[in-house]
């Protein structure tokens, strides 16, 4: 059957790819592809976007997007996170957020869930101010903080305002293959903590211990205490996400208590930040040259210059920034590396974490 | 007849009464620049939603005008389908070259960071690839706006525009090569892309990145003959000849009428030109003052001003070729009482006047100067001589 069969493919195959090329000469000089975005924005072969059906109020300032995707979406493991392009004041923005939802919801929706920060620009439009209905822009998922298979005997998780997202993505679809739970949270007040019913509910039925810390009444987490919260916090594979002071003080308590391998940690904010000289900075495609700092990242400071600058997290784990580097030097400004192009090379650089290190020319 | 601007704001000029920025001081001319400046900070600061919901309406429109159109075509066979898909279509192509393409290929909608409503990534309905064409244009066209020798657009390379340029027996056939060039304008606007009169000369011809852009122009000739002169017709079937005749139809009023618009833009009556020399040293002040003065508006409804690409706001485009064509309307009262402030003459009229003008420019400049004034003499009785007077005024600004 298959020798028969095979024929047939091939030239299905070669009839379809005819087609394309005649819809091309149809619609040129835009692609079929353009009327068909119009049509059904959510279809398979489409750049992968989403719809947000829905947004739930989590906190005073926390929000839930309820996202159909694309019929493109391939699914993802919880504790990853997504790139969204969301349309602020008319202008194309790119943000990282975790995933919330169960992996396996019926509806075939996803969920992240976002904090609006003081003066934040995208956090503040989806939790204020976005409608249902609206389109946004998606990437497949990634990132590898993730519970591994087989499941750890004994966990912990630490985590502080936002830091709860990918956490929660994690518990609510593994909580009841993970023996032992410790949650470490902390937030300003009862009130502020994201998912604090669902949490508390968990917490009353037994699939996990929850510590909530109430920062406004009991100051930050020490994590010198944590040997009186969870005493054997060593021997817990460890999950951190929240702001960049309670990630570096993880990572020293855990290196010096010999047991570095066991913690990981998602950072939603670039670390130690090196700068030195700037230089002159050439987008050649679209022919604009800037003089940039040491210390802003290219990414900044071409958009500043109106250059269409692909992006992502903005902060070095996402690549959803590489640009080309054609000619010239770049400073790595998580540490201090430089990397430098010469004619031809072409070296890919993440332009959210490379700022200029002298004259340099990107190729957007 | 011309007079030289000081570069001490205490000295004043000879005043020259054909010298129509005689009046105006450095410092002027500097405060000029000053509010200019100002005014497109405003429109950029309140850049947002409205504006990009703007352009995607006249997108989708455009898209499904065009779609429809073809459609109906389809049936072209029946003549009031044929009469209504041409129509369609000549609208779609020409909302497409003017308000979409050629302003997006400006940067205009740029801030979006949309990277498909980019000027790096659009390709419009047109023969020249965009790439040459935002060279031409945006570099060459916006940078020396009606500087005589330096701007190809002031008469294309094929014309005579200005009493200043010298006459040669060829332009006796102008009115002539005009009018061909506006019923082929996108091949025309391609050829001087290409600066295909310079480069077809002996030596030139064989200059790689000549040959390299000469086959993209001819790749795009043929995407662009192939849909319109070939698909869209076998796709109707036994309409197919209709089809053809139809779109070949709607290719010519979109010329016809983007060549009427882009003429009233640079070559009615006020309009000035400038010398080579006067551009050296410009300050922002003394360009915005170019523009002001180079750049001549269509008044008209809002549908015209989006049929001509808000072209119709030539001087306020001129002014700020990248903010959102949707905001001219907006600037234009503010730029006009600076005119009137500065005692400039903003020339604007309506479409049927200012194409008339410049035609009648085309028509008498085909003649040598004394020749023109003649006649202009014997049409218009004995008053001034308005074509040479008018444009003999070559303003020098440094
Ligand atoms: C992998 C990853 C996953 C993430 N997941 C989530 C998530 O699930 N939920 C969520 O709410 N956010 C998450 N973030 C953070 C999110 O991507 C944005 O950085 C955040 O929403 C702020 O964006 P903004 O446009 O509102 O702020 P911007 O306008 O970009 O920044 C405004 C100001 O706030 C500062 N700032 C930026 N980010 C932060 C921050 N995280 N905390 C404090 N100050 C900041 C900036 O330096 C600036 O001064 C994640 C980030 C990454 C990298
Ligand atoms: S934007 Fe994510 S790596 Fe640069």
């Amino acid at each position: 059957m298959a020798v028969v069969a095979a024929p047939w493919r091939g030239a299905f195959a070669s009839l379809r790819a005819r087609a394309a090329r005649i819809a091309e000469y149809v619609t040129t000089p835009v692609v079929p592809s353009d009327y068909l975005d119009m049509i059904s924005p959510l279809r398979a072969s489409a750049d992968l976007r989403g719809r947000i059906e829905e947004v739930r109020p989590e906190t005073p300032d926390a929000a839930t997007l309820v996202i159909r995707p694309g019929d493109g979406w391939r699914g993802h493991v919880p504790g990853q996170y997504i790139r969204v392009g969301v349309d602020v004041d008319g202008v194309r923005q790119w943000r990282a957020y975790s995933l919330t939802s169960r992996t396996d919801r019926r509806d075939g929706r996803i969920s992240v869930t976002v904090k609006a920060i003081p003066d934040g620009v995208v956090s503040n439009h989806l939790v204020r101010r976005v409608q249902p209905g609206t389109l946004i822009h998606l990437d497949q998922a990634k990132g590898d903080f993730t519970l591994p298979a087989p499941r750890p005997r004994k966990a912990l998780f630490v985590t502080a305002g936002s830091g709860i997202t990918p956490v929660m993505g994690m518990l609510r679809n593994a909580v009841d293959e993970l023996a032992d739970v410790v949650v470490l949270h902390s937030a300003p007040q009862a009130r502020d903590v994201i998912f604090g019913g669902e949490l508390r509910r968990f917490a009353e039925r037994g699939q996990l211990r929850l510590v909530e810390r109430h920062t406004d009444v009991e100051g930050m987490l020490d994590l010198a205490e944590l040997d009186e919260i969870v005493a054997d916090w060593t021997e817990r594979e460890t999950w951190a996400c929240g702001p960049t002071g309670l990630l570096d003080a993880a990572e020293k308590q855990w290196a010096d208590a010999g047991v570095p391998d066991r913690l990981h940690t998602e950072r939603f904010r670039p670390t130690v930040v090196v700068t030195g000289e700037g230089g002159q900075v050439t987008f050649s495609k679209t022919d604009t040259t800037v003089d940039a700092d040491g210390s802003t990242p290219l990414l900044d400071t071409g958009e500043r210059a109106g250059v269409l600058m692909p992006s992502g997290c903005r902060m070095g784990i996402c690549f959803g920034c590489v640009a080309p580097l054609r000619t010239g030097a770049v400073r790595d400004l998580r540490n201090g590396q430089i990397t430098t192009a010469e004619p031809g090379d072409d070296v890919r650089i993440q332009t959210c974490v490379s700022a200029a290190a002298g004259t340099c020319d990107i190729d957007l | 007849m011309t007079a030289v601007i000081s570069e001490r704001p205490d000295v004043r000029p000879v005043p020259d009464p054909d010298d129509p920025t005689a009046h105006l001081t450095a410092e002027d001319i500097e405060n000029i620049g000053k509010e200019l400046d100002a005014l497109r900070e405003e429109i950029i600061a309140s850049r947002g939603e409205r504006d990009a919901a703007y352009i995607r309406r006249v997108i989708e429109a455009q898209r499904k005008l065009e779609l429809g159109s073809r459609g109906v075509l389809l049936f072209s066979l029946f003549p009031p389908a044929w009469l209504l898909g041409t129509a369609g279509l000549s609208v779609a192509k020409i909302l497409e070259n003017m308000e979409i393409g050629h302003n997006i290929m400006h940067g205009q909608w740029d801030w979006m960071r949309d990277p498909k409503i980019h000027s790096t990534a659009w390709e419009w309905d047109n023969v020249s690839p965009s790439a040459q064409w935002k060279h031409s244009h945006n570099q060459i066209h916006h940078t020396y706006t009606n500087v005589i020798g330096k701007d190809n657009d002031l008469g294309y390379g094929i014309m005579r525009v200005s009493p200043d340029q010298r006459w040669y027996p060829f332009y006796l056939g102008q009115p002539l090569w005009n009018f061909v060039n506006a019923c082929f304008f996108e091949f025309g606007i391609a050829a001087y892309d290409l600066e295909l009169g310079k480069n077809l000369q002996r030596g030139r011809r064989d200059d790689p990145d000549f040959r390299r852009r000469a086959q993209q122009v001819l790749r795009k000739i043929r995407r662009q003959a192939t849909k319109d002169y070939v698909v869209h017709p076998l796709l109707s079937g036994p309409s197919a000849l209709h089809t053809l005749s139809a779109n070949f139809t709607a290719n010519l009023v979109r010329n016809l009428w983007t060549h009427s618009v882009i003429m009233c833009g640079h070559f009615p009556y006020g309009v000035d030109t400038f010398e080579r020399s006067s551009i050296k040293g410009e300050t922002r002040g003394q360009w915005y003052l170019r523009q002001m003065l180079g750049s001549a508006n269509i008044s008209g409804s809002p549908f015209m001003h989006l049929m001509t690409g808000n072209l119709s706001h030539q001087i306020e485009h001129h002014l700020f070729p990248d903010l959102p064509s949707n905001r001219y309307a907006e600037i234009a009262p503010k730029v006009r009482d600076l005119f009137e402030r500065y005692q400039l003459n903003y020339v604007t009229g309506p479409l049927p006047k200012q194409v008339a003008s410049a035609w009648r420019k085309i028509f008498l400049l085909s003649l040598p100067n004394d020749a023109a004034e003649r006649v202009e003499r014997a049409i218009d009785g004995f008053g001034p001589a308005k074509l040479l007077r008018g444009l003999a005024r070559r303003v020098r600004l440094v």
